[in-house]
């Protein structure tokens, strides 16, 4: 099974000492003043962090998936939020590579790979979540142009963004009808709404974005008319494993915190973590956690290789890390107790920034729905 | 310009550091060993020329056991072009001197427009590896510095002294080092990583350089634990205890 190459190791050492000096002392405030650091992000695509397996001509880093899983988790032992918003982008950046021609490529990667060009992407819509081939943002084709016309919902990144990776409706015929394209912050009739107040994620803005007879040249569509569901639905695959990686970093840092905790933490004439009830509750929770990244590695060795049981076990990955991650940092606040709910210890912005992992990427109930699905088909 | 860098692999400032009994020996096993962050700040020097004239080369330069290869991949992660680890089990429990004297025999014959170095290692602090190397060099020592500047065959820059600072500059070649003062390291890029493994590293052993077979000079012979911490005097406020405080600072030459 899984042994880190020293490559990896010395990967993971740069992450780990990257986020213990450039997120670590910040994240309380982030969270805390809803401050976005486009700064520290910039620094993070300097290391590579914006285009993790985008590949190395356009200034992608060029490494695999399992590398990302990596990456993401230690981002995500000292801030989900920012490792949650990097790997969006990161998302982001791949479609770009994957789908996108040399032309596009050329002209967009450098500065998406660098992190001084960040990227949101625009399925959801008000009215449309999880039945994502029912989208309404329509574009009208207009000569070399399309005119876009909707509004996007819970957007990431959204106002902050140079770049909007959206999925419209270019014909009247389900998930066949969707196309993707890429807009320009500046283009005129783009707006955005309020930046949503929300339980976590507090230090990445969520916006609406509204198209108002928004004109793109034809030359900003990726692949052709009608691929838009396909790119986005493999754009989610990998996104998945991120965000499973996320949820594990951030539940990792509550066990250890726990751990920690139930160590120095005096009750009934010794150490909490003397009662067994409680190592037991340590010991399911590491479970819980090794399981996710095991299911993590295999999904993201399989979206590598293009195994044809990638959706599938993207979506078990996904499924299995999300709620893990958030019940192990549930517990974690539990095994707390009062300290727990004080923000001060950190926990309880874990519980908020990673209730949230169970709900997007594609919803856990979607995740069961996909697995479910691929299961009985297969019979 | 052709730069050396003086690497050193010690244990992590933030864990437990503690000798073998046996040997008075760093004991290795006991915390993560990393690149000294003084010497990371040195290599920062080099990288800074390098990143302003790519023609610079640097070469990082490490004795030390196997795993000191770690600690010169990470250096060449960062940036550096080349480097040479210094790998002979007879040479373990090296003294200064005799450390000097091999790193001095690694640098002869690489052509070396000047040698940098930290200060002082985070581990030994003894501080004087790199003038020992400047004197078996034959070379100046430009050492302590809190800014460098190099080129045009001279190297200037700022040193603290006990009333005030000092500019210096020599001549290059020179042996340079530079304080805890100097920019902060950078962290090395993913790519960094990825080429590390391909830039060449030359092991060598004593044998392989002009240097004495002499053993080291200093043997430790026996060493302590550090005592455990004691409370400190405390001081009840009786209307007095500005008055008390200042004459403890003076009495222990404190202000």
């Amino acid at each position: 099974m899984y042994q880190p190459t020293p490559e990896q190791e010395a990967v993971v050492e740069m992450v780990r000492d990257f986020a213990a000096s450039a997120l670590a002392p910040h994240t309380a405030d982030w969270d805390e003043n809803k401050h976005f650091p486009v700064d520290v992000l910039a620094e993070a695509g300097a290391l590579g962090m914006g285009g993790i397996y985008v590949g190395e001509e356009h200034g992608g880093s060029g490494l695999s998936r399992a590398d990302a899983v990596l990456i993401f988790e230690e981002l995500a032992a000292v801030d989900p939020t920012i490792a949650a918003y990097i790997s969006i982008h990161n998302m982001v950046a791949w479609m770009i590579d994957a789908f996108g021609n040399d032309e596009q490529r050329a002209a967009w990667l450098p500065g998406i790979t660098a992190m001084t060009e960040l990227t949101s992407y625009c399925l959801s819509e008000p009215g449309v979540g999880s039945d994502a081939a029912a989208i309404t943002t329509r574009a009208v084709r207009d000569g070399d142009h399309y005119v876009i016309n909707g509004t996007k919902q819970f957007i990431s990144g959204a106002g902050s963004s140079a770049w909007y990776l959206v999925m419209v409706r270019t014909a009247d015929k389900g998930a066949r009808g969707i196309t993707a394209v890429v807009v320009p912050k500046d283009a005129e009739g783009l707006s955005f709404g309020a930046n949503e107040k929300k339980m976590g994620w507090r230090a990445q803005p969520t916006r609406q974005v509204v198209f108002d007879d928004v004109r793109i040249p034809v030359g900003n569509r990726l692949g052709e008319e009608g691929d838009g569901f396909g790119i986005a639905m493999k754009g989610l695959n990998g996104g998945r494993v991120n965000i499973g990686a996320c949820s594990l970093g951030g539940g990792r840092l509550a066990l250890e915190k726990s751990i920690a905790y139930l160590k120095e933490r005096q009750a009934f004439g010794g150490p909490l973590i003397d009662k067994q009830h409680l190592l037991f509750a340590i010991a399911e929770m590491d479970t819980d956690l090794e399981l996710s990244r095991t299911m993590l590695m295999r999904a993201a060795e399989a979206l590598d290789a293009g195994a044809p049981d990638t959706v599938k076990l993207c979506a078990m990955a996904k499924m299995v890390a999300t709620d893990a991650g958030f019940d192990v940092a549930n517990r974690a606040l539990q095994l707390h107790g009062g300290y727990g709910y004080l923000s001060e210890y950190g926990l309880e912005k874990l519980v908020r920034d990673l209730r949230v992992h169970q709900i997007l990427e594609g919803s856990n109930e979607i995740m069961r729905l996909i697995i479910g699905r691929l299961a009985v088909e297969r019979q | 310009m052709k730069i050396v860098v003086l690497i050193k692999q010690v244990p992590d400032t933030a864990e437990e550091r503690t000798l073998v009994p046996a040997t008075g020996w760093l004991d290795r096993d006991a915390a993560d060993n990393v690149v000294d962050e003084i010497n990371e700040r040195a290599l920062e020097v080099a990288l800074r020329v390098k990143d302003a004239d790519k023609s610079t080369e640097i070469v990082v330069l490490a004795m030390g056991p196997e795993e000191a290869a770690k600690a010169i991949r990470k250096a060449l992660s960062m940036g550096a072009d080349s480097g040479i680890h210094v790998l002979d089990g007879g040479l373990a429990g090296s003294d200064a001197a005799r450390t000097a004297a091999v790193l001095a025999a690694a640098i002869r014959g690489t052509g070396a427009d000047v040698i940098l170095a930290g200060n002082e290692s985070t581990d030994g602090r003894g501080g004087v590896v790199p003038a020992m190397v400047a004197e078996h060099l034959g070379l100046p020592l430009v050492g302590g510095l809190n800014a460098v500047v190099l080129g045009d065959g001279t190297v200037s820059g700022e040193r603290s002294a006990d009333s005030g600072s000092l500019d210096v500059t020599a001549a290059l070649p020179a042996v340079v080092t530079v304080t805890e003062r100097t920019a902060e390291a950078r962290f090395p890029n993913f790519k960094g990583i990825l080429t590390a493994k391909r830039k060449p590293v030359a092991t060598v052993a004593a044998a392989d350089l002009d240097v004495a077979a002499t053993p080291a000079r200093a043997v430790v012979l026996s060493h302590s634990e550090r005592p455990a911490r004691e409370a400190g005097r405390k001081i009840e406020d009786d209307g007095t205890a500005g008055t008390q405080l200042a004459g403890y600072l003076i009495e222990n030459r404190l202000v």
